[in-house]
């Protein structure tokens, strides 16, 4: 780490209002972690006290002041996903990994965490494995699991994972259907929405499977390009509430049947999202 | 100017006021751990619970931050506020039992046993040691980290701070560490005025604001 990168990423983000937290998840995301030297810069450039940079790096989960493990295990602990044996999960993990939860294992492959719910309460318990999600997780699959990251979760086969599983997406307003099975994406009834960008207006198909990033559209949409959705039904905005942990764009955000919420990246080609179940990326 | 009613008395008080402001300037006593004048309210203790609102509309509220608005009925001693009052000391007696300023509070409204589990924290986590350092001090030495059952009081990174003053501004309004300095260990003595007989405040600070009591270093004679 130099204080000059520091600096850099400080410059980068002036203009951000929540500043620190943008700041410091920069910092996070390049180092990996928040190292110690890093924080007393950043209070130096902003002015802020050590003390409350160090109470905002201490409040948030997602920020870690210990180099972490190259893949991120988080076990979700959430009130459903503990009454479906969330914790025995987490024990599975402890077994094969050999390491603690918080901990990072020797061979600094794997850092294991527990989240409390990450929406996704109906497909329980849940696993993400670096930003990929693994749903109805059981004490069999963890080995699977640790053994797949290690292969490289980017090239498990969608068409044969038996982890991929279809959803059922509905308006968060007036609940009707999304899914058009008129429209087979990845052989699955597709997630029909409406947008609207650069002034054009028209459908957008997503894949309804896990991990699939299949889309199509009336109109191409250009890479980086920020777009709007809409039910097609009552044409409110799918808008979430957050913006984006990667670019910061607003996310879209849509309901599965049967409880969770979807969050994705509003820009075509950004990978952020909050339930890797559709892919419009 | 705002009016409202505590206990049924109406009172008048500046836009801005708390609820507590208005009840004691009528005299009502209401009892508070985390209240300091001179410090900014925080609400960390809801010791000062009140109940505010009439009918089916009424709520509990911790009185040191809640703003006077007009025309509203307080309560400071009904049923429902005596029943919060003994749960909160309670709690505090179930986090903190050897604190003589929590003892002394549950002495005062009778409360000779609590319900749950006991734990001996060093901290209830009253924030006035953070405002004091913050506010009074100019120091911004320590602060509050983590969060929820990890919640601590401390430096960053727990090393030495380079902010701190030693004051004892901290130890001086802690109700739960009672920790006074004893200079047993002389890294983590307060000022260490007692052992080297010379006013250390004087010689490393142009402000002296020493608020810990009885440290002497500042009352030595000068050469
Ligand atoms: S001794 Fe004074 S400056 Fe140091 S932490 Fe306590 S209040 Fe702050
Ligand atoms: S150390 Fe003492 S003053 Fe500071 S928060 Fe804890 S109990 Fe309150
Ligand atoms: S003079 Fe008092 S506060 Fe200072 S080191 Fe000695 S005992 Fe501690
Ligand atoms: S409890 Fe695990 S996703 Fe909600
Ligand atoms: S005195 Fe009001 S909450 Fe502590
Ligand atoms: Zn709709
Ligand atoms: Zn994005």
């Amino acid at each position: 780490m130099s204080a000059d990168s520091i600096r850099k990423i400080i410059d980068d983000t002036r203009d951000q209002p929540a500043n620190i937290i943008v700041v410091l998840e920069d910092i996070q995301a390049k180092f990996g972690y928040l190292p110690e030297e890093s924080l007393r810069v950043v209070a130096e450039e902003t002015g802020q006290s050590l003390v409350d940079i160090y109470g905002v790096a201490t409040f948030y989960k997602t920020f870690s002041l210990k180099p972490r493990g190259q893949h991120r295990v988080s076990v979700c602990l959430g009130t459903a996903c503990h009454v479906r044996g969330g914790p025995s999960i987490e024990k599975a993990f402890q077994r094969a990994l050999n390491c603690k939860t918080g901990e990072t294992t020797d061979d600094k492959k794997f850092t294991l965490e527990t989240v409390a719910c990450l929406g996704a309460c109906a497909l329980g318990p849940i696993v993400v494995v670096d930003q990929h999600y693994f749903s109805k997780v059981t004490i069999d699959d963890v080995r699977r699991v640790v053994r797949k990251t290690l292969e490289g979760l980017d090239k498990v086969d969608i068409t044969k994972d038996k982890s991929v599983f279809p959803v059922e997406i509905i308006c968060s307003r007036c609940a009707h259907s999304l899914m058009d099975p008129t429209f087979l994406i990845d052989d699955y009834p597709s997630v029909r929405v409406t947008i609207y960008f650069e002034r054009m207006h028209g459908w957008l198909r997503l894949s309804s499977v896990y991990g699939s990033y299949n889309i199509e559209s009336e109109y191409e949409i250009p890479m980086d390009a920020v777009v709007n959705i809409f039910c097609p039904h009552c044409h409110t905005e799918l808008k979430g509430n957050i913006p984006c942990p990667e670019c910061h764009a607003p996310m879209v955000s849509m309901v599965v049947r049967g409880g969770g919420v979807v969050q994705i990246c509003s820009r075509r080609g950004c990978k952020g999202h909050m339930l890797d179940v559709t892919g419009m990326n | 100017m705002i009016t409202l009613k505590i206990n049924g008395l109406p009172v008048t008080v500046d836009k801005g006021a708390t609820l507590l402001e208005a009840i004691r300037f009528l005299g009502f006593h209401v009892p508070t751990l985390c209240h300091m004048e001179g410090l900014s309210p925080m609400g960390a203790c809801r010791l000062c619970v009140v109940e505010i609102g009439n009918g089916n509309n009424n709520k509990l509220v911790s009185s040191c931050t809640y703003p006077a608005q007009e025309g509203l009925n307080v309560r400071t001693s009904s049923t429902r506020v005596m029943n919060a009052r003994k749960m909160i000391i309670e709690l505090l007696l179930a986090t903190a039992p050897q604190s003589k300023t929590i003892q002394d509070i549950a002495a005062k409204y009778d409360v000779r046993r609590q319900r749950f589990r006991q734990r001996y924290e060093s901290c209830i986590l009253c924030g006035l040691c953070v405002r004091m350092c913050e506010e009074q001090m100019m120091a911004k030495a320590i602060g509050f980290r983590g969060r929820g059952d990890r919640r601590s009081i401390g430096t960053p990174f727990d090393s030495k701070s380079e902010k701190c003053r030693l004051c004892g501004g901290c130890l001086y309004v802690c109700p739960a560490c009672e920790l006074r300095c004893t200079y047993t260990e002389p890294d983590k003595a307060v000022c260490g005025g007692c052992a080297n007989l010379s006013p250390p405040c004087l010689i490393n600070y142009d402000d002296v604001m020493c608020y810990m009591d009885p440290c002497v270093a500042c009352e030595l004679p000068k050469e």
